[in-house]
């Protein structure tokens, strides 16, 4: 099932210079692993040893945080938006 | 007009704003065990509005009243994705002014509510575009409308005075002279620029963190090689750089608040890990500025384990 996956500026060093990918799978998981074969890398940025999302990453499937629905098992719809964005960000 | 202490004091007092800085320097105890240097961090949780931001949040106020840039009807603004914009909230809301934020969409409901509480309006900008997208969108938004006063941390040289009067010369007056490295983390770059500026000339070694990825989860800090750059930063007023991770950051924070009963953010146990690793190889009095409290961060997933 294909979804279109949105990442932040500051992941772009690990998707090749793109903010928006075409990616398929049924869970968030299979996701971020469609995109980490064509990405290698891609996965550890957003994921943890574990496989859990990063404590400083959230993700959104449509207007869900991903945590709330499953985690890296959450069903991602066909034709649905996914937004992984950083959870912080700074000015000190 | 170039600010002073004693001017801001002046202009504040008998307001809650009087109680910003003066904050306390505690010894780490537990966590700093085995290590050569020994850790006194600087708790800036004690400010009235939870950071250390209230520091340049009020001089950058006062600078804009002082040399006549706020008027009848000005609206101040800024892009702000947490303490800087709780600070101009509180600092505003007493000395009577309008104030918009901009902040990324998606930032934790506490960041939207406590701006809110103290009155400021906001405005929300791409969540994809993190800071830097919301600082293009404040100068955008000023831009535009003339009522609009750019505060413009970044770039604001009361950001660093700020701390160049009073954070600096605390920790001196708080260590007897004793201090020999003070470490903090880099973001505007305010605090560092202004504690070197007051202590670098009497041998004090100052020590700037970065987060080590673009993507991190150390709020408040810059990865500067990706970043928008401040205006205010300059690699020289410090002698040593470090890069900190934020898994080790997160998990020095949950010891914190288990070992020193000291609850922080994550620049926080960023600082602490960074200035442990300078402590194994360094003797010395490091002074280690804790930025804020761990209660910012309660919605986050900071603190579910």
């Amino acid at each position: 099932m294909a979804v279109t996956v949105r990442v932040p500026g500051a992941l772009r060093d690990a998707t090749g210079g793109q903010t928006k990918l075409e990616a398929s799978g049924r869970t968030l998981a299979d996701i971020i692993t469609d995109i980490d074969r064509r990405h290698p890398g891609f996965r550890g940025r957003v994921l943890d040893d574990a496989g859990h999302i990063r404590t400083y990453v959230n993700v959104y499937i449509g207007e869900d945080d991903a945590r709330t629905k499953g985690g890296t098992d959450a069903t991602v719809p066909e034709g649905s938006e996914v937004m992984v964005i950083p959870a912080m960000a700074g000015g000190a | 007009m170039t600010l002073t202490a004693d001017l801001v004091r002046e202009r504040v007092r008998g307001t809650i704003l009087e109680r910003i800085g003066d904050t306390p320097l505690i010894p780490l105890r537990r966590v700093t065990a085995g290590l050569r240097g020994e850790l006194w961090a600087k708790l800036e949780s004690a400010n009235p509005g939870g950071s250390v931001k209230d520091r340049p949040g009020l001089w950058m106020v006062i600078a804009a009243e002082e040399d006549g840039r706020v008027k009848k009807g000005s609206v101040l603004i800024d892009a702000t994705s947490g303490n800087t914009g709780v600070a101009l909230a509180l600092v505003c809301a007493v000395r009577g002014h309008r104030l918009t934020l901009v902040m990324p969409d998606r930032v934790s409901l506490e960041r939207k509510r406590i701006g809110r509480a103290f009155g400021a309006e906001l405005v929300l900008s791409d969540p994809l575009e993190g800071t830097d997208g919301a600082i293009r969108e404040a100068r955008r938004l000023a831009a535009a409308d003339e009522r609009l006063v750019y505060v413009d941390q970044y770039s604001n040289p009361a950001n660093p005075l700020a701390h160049e009067l009073t954070t600096g010369p605390e920790i001196w007056r708080q260590t007897d002279g004793k201090v020999t490295h003070v470490v903090a983390g880099v973001g505007t770059s305010g605090t560092i620029v202004g504690i070197s500026k007051a202590l670098r000339g009497k041998g004090v070694r100052i020590v700037a963190v970065q987060p080590d990825d673009a993507l991190h989860g150390i709020e408040g800090w810059k990865h500067m090689p990706s970043a928008l750059r401040p205006a205010i930063w300059d690699e020289r007023v410090a002698d040593v750089h470090m890069t900190q991770s934020t898994d080790e950051a997160i998990a020095m924070t949950r010891r914190l608040a288990r070992e020193e009963g000291i609850f922080t953010g994550p620049s926080g146990g960023a600082a602490v890990a960074a200035a442990m690793r300078l402590a194994r190889e360094e003797a010395g009095r490091i002074v280690v500025l804790i930025a804020d409290g761990g209660e910012r961060y309660l919605s986050t997933p900071l603190w579910e384990y």
